[in-house]
């Protein structure tokens, strides 16, 4: 915590969980989408369902799927902004088990064809965590520099990637692997002290068993 | 170095130092955040700007979501305008600006949250209005929020600063006890009365519940930005005075942080208590999906 974690962050408003936070979990979307997104589902759970129309968290969270920062003015309108930029979505409500009461899933297809499913929480102050991915459970913030790697279930693909991060003398601060059932697809996220350079992904992609690999690095946000 | 743990060790580090508690507090946390000091002070006085954009932005036409909120900050300015007012000139522009900041938040402006977004008039109706009437310059003002922010550090971390947590009081009154000690500092006070500004403002709305109707950032949250300035100056004007908090600030934090902990869930932001849970609010009560 600092003291622009008290005196910040500057956003609009109404709310730092229900529409800061929301924008962040679209922005986080959009970046492990990697491309232009075109098609959107947003599922609602829990009390982004019930209160999210009061709060903009709607047009908070297609702002973020476009790009915006959550203090960009242009946020309430984001659904026009939407559908100049050619992204069509849809609303509905879902429950989620075992999930923070503001809680999101959103199914995305981007401009190359590339296609996402993402859960992720706002708990409060504008934070977010990711809790899924492509229907595998993860827990990530996006506070700290982050690979996210789809792999084939199989052996020595951690090493791996460890390998080339520790080859790069990026240190691993938190590393998850889940997978969906033996030998076949997994995700492996990995959070890192120093900043992923583009040229590790590229190397970690052009590994053996690797599907896809998506890096985040955290929002330099204006303010 | 300030450990933004305690009152005592932030008054007992700055006595030290020799530096003004302002200065410290800036310094400390460019050290822990291994930034320079032109850096944050850029970002602070960066903070200033979008309170001021903000409020100046503000229109009394607006109106939130649910309708519920907007134009009582054109109402109390007109009122003010006119004169004769049961506050005086300086209150009622404080006032004023706790209602338009306030607004401008249930509306999907663009606000500093300080330190929430339903607590953001606090601090600058009683910043932006101090300027205009006391003629202070924009770097007091920079002064006077990294002292904002140094005691919220340490009432985020020994109660809390989030509704949901610790109720209202972790808001609005959170809010209120870092604008009381700035206010302090800019009618040149010492560090010890910032620390007893502090301490009555949050004794002054301990226990303060999270009520909201509907479950949004409107009722009663936005007039409530108007007691939590008023907080802060009564208890700022207090400890200008030399009267003081009888119990120790940090011991104060911690009872804010106890009481917060016993308060019933419905009364933590969940819409399901006090004012929600009226006939009125139950009108606006989610459906549930």
């Amino acid at each position: 915590m600092n003291l622009f974690d008290i005196l910040g962050p500057v956003m609009v408003g109404p709310s730092s969980s229900h529409t800061a936070g929301a924008v962040r979990i679209g922005r986080m979307a959009r970046a492990l989408l990697g491309q232009e997104p075109v098609r959107a589902e947003l599922l609602l759970h829990g009390s982004f369902a019930s209160t999210g129309e009061g709060h903009g968290t709607h047009q908070a969270l297609i702002a973020g799927l476009l790009g915006l920062a959550p203090d960009d003015s242009r946020v309430p309108a984001s659904f026009a902004l939407a559908k100049e930029r050619g992204l069509e979505f849809t609303f509905g409500s879902c429950t989620l088990r075992d999930v923070h009461p503001n809680s999101v899933l959103i199914r995305l297809e981007g401009a190359q064809g590339g296609k996402l499913e993402v859960g992720a929480s706002s708990p409060g102050g504008g934070r977010i965590r990711v809790f899924r991915v492509d229907g595998l459970d993860t827990s990530f913030s996006g506070e700290l520099p982050t690979l996210v790697v789809h792999n084939t279930d199989q052996p020595g693909c951690v090493s791996q990637v460890t390998g080339v991060l520790a080859g790069r003398g990026l240190n691993v601060a938190t590393l998850q692997l889940n997978r969906g059932g033996r030998g076949g697809s997994a995700v492996m996220v990995i959070e890192c002290d120093q900043p992923i350079p583009q040229e590790a992904a590229r190397e970690v992609r052009a590994l053996p068993g690797i599907l896809r690999v998506t890096r985040y690095t955290p929002e330099e946000e204006a303010l | 170095m300030i450990e933004f743990t305690s009152l005592d060790q932030m008054l007992r580090d700055t006595e030290q130092s020799g530096l003004p508690l302002w200065e410290n507090i800036l310094l400390s946390d460019c050290a822990r955040q291994n930034i320079a000091r032109e850096e944050s002070m850029a970002r602070m006085t960066a903070m200033l700007e979008v309170m001021v954009q903000a409020d100046e932005g503000y229109s009394a036409g607006d109106r939130s979501a649910s309708g519920l909120v907007g134009g009582d900050g054109g109402k109390m300015a007109a009122y003010a305008q006119a004169g004769n007012t049961l506050c005086g000139p300086f209150l009622s522009d404080v006032m004023a600006g706790a209602l338009r900041m306030g607004e401008c938040n249930a509306c999907m402006k663009r606000i500093v949250a300080a330190p929430t977004a339903g607590a953001c008039g606090v601090l600058p109706a009683v910043l932006l209005p101090y300027r205009l009437h006391f003629g202070a310059g924009e770097d007091q003002l920079v002064q006077a929020l990294y002292v904002a922010a140094g005691f919220g550090m340490v009432i985020a971390e020994r109660a809390s600063i989030s509704g949901a947590e610790g109720g209202c009081q972790a808001e609005i009154g959170s809010a209120a006890a870092m604008a009381a000690p700035a206010l302090v500092h800019l009618q040149g006070g010492s560090p010890e009365q910032m620390v007893h500004a502090c301490a009555m403002a949050v004794k002054n709305l301990l226990g303060l519940v999270c009520d909201p109707v509907g479950g949004l950032v409107e009722v009663p949250c936005v007039k409530r930005n108007v007691i939590g300035a008023m907080d802060a100056l009564s208890a700022a004007q207090m400890a200008l005075a030399g009267i003081g908090s009888r119990v120790p600030a940090d011991q104060v934090l911690d009872a804010m942080a106890e009481v917060g902990r016993s308060l019933p869930h419905t009364l933590r932001e969940t819409g399901k208590g006090g004012l929600a849970a009226t006939p009125f609010g139950m009108e606006y009560a989610p459906k549930e999906p």
